[in-house]
Order: structure tokens, then sequence, then C-alpha cells
């Protein structure tokens, strides 16, 4: 073969051309595939940047909390779904603890996500689905429920109590 | 290994003949002239691929409605990752489409290739070019903001306008009510659901045509071998496709498309403009004016359209040589004369932006500050801190992460004598009274490493009519963003209530405007005015 080759430099020099023709080709498409789908890959797996934004909203003066009566605080959050800011109503079972510290914790029992409320006579919070019973400390005393209460992030700001994210499990384990 | 290769080849072309095929076109035989000015119809057909790559790409965060339309693609381009790359390609590549389809049409009418028996692929080709300007058409009005909104209203306004057909046309565009939603739905549709099978029927036919007929030979070609289509002239293709694609990439990257203000349908100080390649168009309709109108907007470029289909039922003069064909060229030339003179004329009378846009295809964090913070921004530049204070600068901290343990006390003292508070500093001291210290602290406060870039954004003029806004002491009565007085309205807003020619008459003479006001006159200089109209304006609702 490589001696047929070397007989005839023209059929030689016709086969590099066509090689080098095959070779712009593959690599000019080559180049312009990775252009148009490194880009397209980023844009699909790649997250989002999220905008910061406030998430503490403002429930009020601490001094309206009376140690030992949890009381339900409705409030307005707003939530960004892509570019969409929904504003949607939420609430929370406030408790001012014995050494003047706050509790918030999330409106649902943790084990399916009923409403649960806050029994006075019993001083227990009771999930009216299946039972569940929790102390105001959130735990819980029995039913099915396998955790204690969520709770929100709370801090005080110029005695004013402020509500940061709820803290399920997984959140806190992440 | 090969034989590996050679044997799946044989697999595939028994049960497919697919490798054949390919084989086969791409050995076609095409006459010996060929070359380089034949890469048109393969770099239209690539360009036409790339907008149906990248046009699939927005719509899977597109959120095809009024309103949502807008939002959804300024999600795409201020936080999804190469969304603005992507909206770029796609925004270019329907201009440099529409370029190179007119090339390729130049191309072929110059060298007389549309002549018997290829007057359907000329014919296809025209059709083609309709399409292709549909396309333009139909995606304009996609972004859905002030621009795509008022070019639209003029679009259907000129459709409705043919003699006898006009009223059919408005209600077959949605518009029948003015552009509103539905006129934005039979936009769409035609544009993503329309447009594109049929576009790939008339590729195919057009296409098969060419090949049904070979590419055209030139007078001496009969005397000449053919050679086949791969690789020279693939080749040929491959390098034009990649050059073009290397200025559309440029493009896409380093120029900014910019995305205008939400459609405002009662803005009724907006002059809207076509797209560049409309332009003549629009300059055309100048020339006819009362009756004569329509002439200028639909009955010409109606005859002239099927000037173009009947172009190869004109002309039916046997193949010359392309160097003879000068009436052709002469052609080619007066209307490219006329077609740059029109648009020429059309650039030159567009009136200078008189109000400062805010370019809503970046994030615009700014428009949340408080004057005060956004009055701090103005003294963070004329003080020149970036010099210093930059992100991995070895001169002065960064300062997107002061405000999580330096409150504003310290940063004021800090600013008068910054050796006295942090020993060895050699940053000179910054020498501003206590309310501009107060207004820099305000915005340093607000600074985070996620914010910065977007608060670097903000526009110069907003910058300036903050600092007015701060100077001239607004806030002790009226409220912006939630911070000031509500002794005077809420200026957020104000943009729905007022125009802006009464707000700067009001700046001047308040009683004239508002009887009974107790704001007093402002005398502010004409720039201070036009800056602290324009960032009242900008502000949010």
């Amino acid at each position: 073969m490589e001696e047929l080759e070397s007989a005839t430099p023209g059929a030689a020099a016709a086969s590099s051309r066509r090689g080098f023709f095959q070779i712009g080709i593959l690599g000019l498409g080559a180049a312009i595939s990775a252009a148009l789908g490194l880009p397209a890959l980023a844009y699909l797996l790649m997250p989002p940047k999220t905008r910061a934004q406030a998430s503490w909203i403002d429930l009020g003066d601490v001094d309206r909390f009376a140690a030992g009566s949890p009381v339900e605080v409705a409030f307005r959050r707003t939530r960004t779904d892509a570019w969409k800011v929904i504003s949607e109503k939420d609430t929370a079972w406030v408790v001012k603890r014995a050494d003047g510290g706050i509790t918030a914790f999330g409106p649902q029992c943790t084990h399916l996500g009923c409403a649960y409320h806050w029994d006075d006579g019993r001083h227990e919070f009771v999930c009216p689905c299946h039972s569940s019973l929790f102390r105001i400390d959130g735990t819980v005393i029995s039913g099915p429920a396998p955790r204690p209460l969520d709770r929100y992030q709370t801090k005080l700001e110029n005695g004013k109590l402020m509500l940061g994210r709820l803290e399920t499990p997984n959140a806190r384990q992440a | 290994m090969k034989r590996r290769m050679a044997s799946a080849r044989a697999w595939l072309e028994d049960r497919t003949g697919l490798p054949g095929a390919i084989e086969q076109f791409l050995d076609e035989k095409i006459p010996a002239s060929s070359g380089w000015h034949q890469v048109f119809g393969s770099l239209a057909l690539f360009l036409f691929l790339t907008q149906a790559f990248t046009g699939i790409l927005l719509a899977f965060n597109y959120a095809p409605t009024p309103g949502e339309a807008y939002n959804s693609l300024r999600y795409i381009l201020t936080e999804v990752t190469g969304g603005r790359l992507i909206r770029g390609l796609h925004h270019w590549g329907a201009s440099m489409m529409i370029t190179v389809v007119v090339l390729h049409m130049i191309q072929v009418f110059v060298f007389g290739a549309y002549k018997k028996p290829r007057e359907t692929t000329w014919l296809l080709g025209v059709a083609l070019l309709l399409l292709t300007l549909t396309y333009g058409l139909t995606g304009y009005l996609l972004p859905w903001d002030n621009r795509a909104y008022w070019g639209t209203v003029v679009t259907t306004k000129i459709a409705g306008s043919a003699p006898v057909v006009g009223q059919y046309m408005t209600r077959l565009l949605g518009a029948a009510k003015g552009v509103g939603v539905v006129t934005f739905a039979r936009f769409y549709s035609v544009h993503v659901l329309l447009l594109p099978p049929v576009t790939m029927l008339l590729i195919l036919a057009h296409v098969y045509l060419v090949r049904r007929h070979g590419v055209t030979p030139q007078p001496g070609d009969e005397a000449l071998p053919k050679k086949p289509f791969y690789p020279v002239q693939v080749f040929k293709d491959t390098v034009a496709i990649f050059i073009a694609f290397a200025i559309l990439f440029t493009l896409a990257v380093a120029a900014k498309v910019p995305l205008e203000q939400l459609a405002d349908p009662t803005d009724t100080t907006y002059i809207p403009r076509p797209e560049w390649y409309f332009l003549f168009l629009f300059q055309t309709l100048k020339l006819f004016e009362g009756p004569l109108e329509v002439v200028g907007s639909t009955v010409l470029p109606g005859l002239a359209v099927l000037a173009l289909a009947a172009v190869p039922f004109i002309d039916r003069g046997t193949m010359v040589k392309v160097t003879r064909r000068t009436v052709a060229i002469s052609f080619v030339v007066l209307a490219g004369i006329g077609w740059s003179g029109l648009t020429a004329a059309a650039v030159m009378t567009t009136p200078r932006e008189a109000v400062a846009q805010v370019d809503y295809s970046a994030p615009t964090d700014w428009i949340q500050l408080s004057p005060e913070e956004m009055a701090g921004i103005a003294y963070f530049r004329e003080e020149s801190c970036a010099s210093c204070h930059y992100t991995g600068s070895s001169l002065g901290p960064d300062l997107t992460r002061t405000a999580i343990h330096k409150d504003a006390a310290w940063m004021i003292r800090h600013f008068r004598q910054p050796a006295a508070v942090r020993p060895g500093s050699t940053m000179p001291p910054v020498r501003l009274d206590d309310a501009q210290l107060n207004s820099l602290a305000a915005f340093l406060l607000k600074l985070t490493p996620e914010n910065a870039s977007a608060l670097a954004n903000a526009p110069d003029f907003a910058v300036r009519g903050a600092l007015v806004y701060q100077q001239g002491h607004c806030a002790a009565c009226h409220m912006v963003n939630g911070v000031g007085m509500k002794v005077g309205p809420a200026l957020n807003g104000l943009s729905r209530r007022q125009t802006r020619s009464w707000v700067d008459e009001h700046f001047d003479n308040p009683q004239k405007l508002s009887p009974g006001s107790i704001m007093p006159p402002y005398r502010f200089s004409e720039a201070d005015k036009r800056n602290l109209t324009a960032y009242l304006f900008a502000l949010p609702e």
C-alpha cells in the first residue's frame, strides 16, 4: 500500500487534501456544536441564581404574648416561584416560655399535616385528625406523630418578634 | 476495529439504507464552477436549525401570556444560567437569518439561477423569505415590553388598513379591540406552532427541487467535468457557517439586547420603531400621506412581493455568464441603494431617547433601595471607593461583607478618621458632611455579596435623581419604598398617576397644578429635574 502511494504522488496529494477537508469539516462542526451544546446544558442543568430577599416577617410587639398561653398568629409571606412572586397566608403558633423566650411552631401536625389547635383546658396541642397530642414545648405526648412540632426561626428586634424560615427536620440536617 | 465498523455499517445499510443514502447525497455531482458563492443556502438552513434550537430552549423557561411573558423573560435574562446568551443567540440569529436569506436570493438572482426549469425552486424561495419575515414580525411581540407592544400596534394597524381585506386581517390577528391577549396568543401560536412545520416542509421541497434540477451550471460548465459535493463544497459551506456562527456568538455575548419596561398601553409618549430590517418599509410609509397612505403601507409592498415572485416568468432569456448580467446587477445595486437610503433616513430621523430608560434585562435590585441608600451609591462613586474596595483587592477590604459585623456608627467614625478606628489603615478620610456620611453608611449596610453586582447596575440617572431627592429633603414630606413621611403623597406609582411633563412643571409651581398644596416650589437645574423625574418614574409601584 505504501509503495503504491509513493509510486503515485498525485494520488497521495489528493488523499491528504481530502483528509484536510474532512478534518476541517469535523473540527469546525465540533466547535459549533460545543459552543451551542455546552451553554444549553448549563441553561438546563445549572441552578438559577436566586435573588436575595428579606425573609424575616414582623409579627409585632413581643409583649402581647403571655407566658404559657399559645396564640395562633396569621401573617402573609411572599414566596418566589421562578418569575412569580406569590403572596400567601401562613400561620404560626407562638409560645412565650416561662424564661421570656419565644418559640413559634409551624401550623401543621408532623404526622400527616392536619392543622392542630391548642386545648386550653388540657394544656396540650391537639390534632383533630388522628389525635396526636403535643406538649407546650412541641414534644409528642401520644398519638401517631413521629416527631416534635416544626419550628420557625425567630429573633427579637427592638422588642418586635421577627419570624424567619420554617425549619423542617430535612432543612435542619442540610 | 475497522472490521467491526464495516460490519456495523453493513448492518445499518441492510436494515435502513441510511449510510448509502447519505453517501449518495454527499456524492451529488455539482458543476465545476460551484464554489464560495453557493454557501448561502446551507448557511440559511444552519441558521434556521439554530433558531429552532435556541427557541426551544427559551420556551422551556417562558410563559406565553402577556405579563407573564415579560416576567419569565426577565427571569431567563437575570437568573437562569446562560439565559442571556441563549436569548442573545435567538435575537441576533433572527437578524442574521434574514440577512442570509436575502443574500441567498441576491446570489440566485444575479447568477440567473431562477431560469427554466428552476422557476418553482425560486417561488418556494420567495415563500421562505416571507416566512422568515413573519418569524421576525411575530417574534417581535413575544417579550411584551413597550417596544414589542407599540411595534405590534403599528403592524396590526397597517394590516387593518389594507384595501377590502383590512378588517378581516385585523380579526385574524386578534387585534379587533387593539393589541391584547388574543393578539399575543395568535402571534405566539404562529411563531412556534404554525411557522416551524411549514418552514420545514418548504425547505424539504426547496432542497428536493435543487437536487432534482441540480446546482445551476454557468455557461462553460458543459465542457468541464463535474465534481462531487463532498468534501470540497461541504468544507466551504462549513467554513462559511463557522464564520457566521462566530459573528453570531460574538454578538450574543457582547451586544446587549435591552428589555424595556413592561408593555404599557396607556403610555402615550412611546415612539415605536420597527426592527432594522423593516425600517425601509417604515420610511416608505412616511412618503405617502392621507388617502395615499394605503399605497405605501400595503399596495407597494404587495406589488413588490408579486414582482419578486414573477421574476422567472418575466426574464425568460437564456443563461449568460454572471459578468454579462448587467441588467440584473443594476437591479440589485439600485434596490440596495434604495433600501440603504430609506433605512438611513429612518435611522437619522429616529428621535434621540429623550428620557432615560431602565434596562430591565439586568437585575434591578437598586429600585428597592431608599433614596438615602441610593444617594449613598452616588457618594460611593464620587469618592471613588471602588478603586480600592473591590472583590479580591489587596488595598481595601471587600465591602460586601462589612454589613455583617459593623454598624453605621462604626462606619461613620471610620469614614472621618480611618486610622483612628482601624490603626494602620491607609485609607484617606472621606470629606463629606454628616448627612452624606449617613447615606454612604446606609448604602454599605445594604450591600451583600449576592446583590453587589445588581446594585452596581444602578443607572447614573437614578443615582443622580436620588441625590437630588435627598438634598432637597423630599423625604420630609414624601415616602419612597416605604421610607419617608406621609405629609405629601407617596411617590411609588407616580408614573401611573401623572405624566413626566406634569411632574416637571409641578416642581416649578406646585400650587398651579395642585391647588391647596403646601409643597414649596423647587428650582432644579434642567439636568437635576430630568434625573429626579426619571428616577421617580422608575420606582416600583
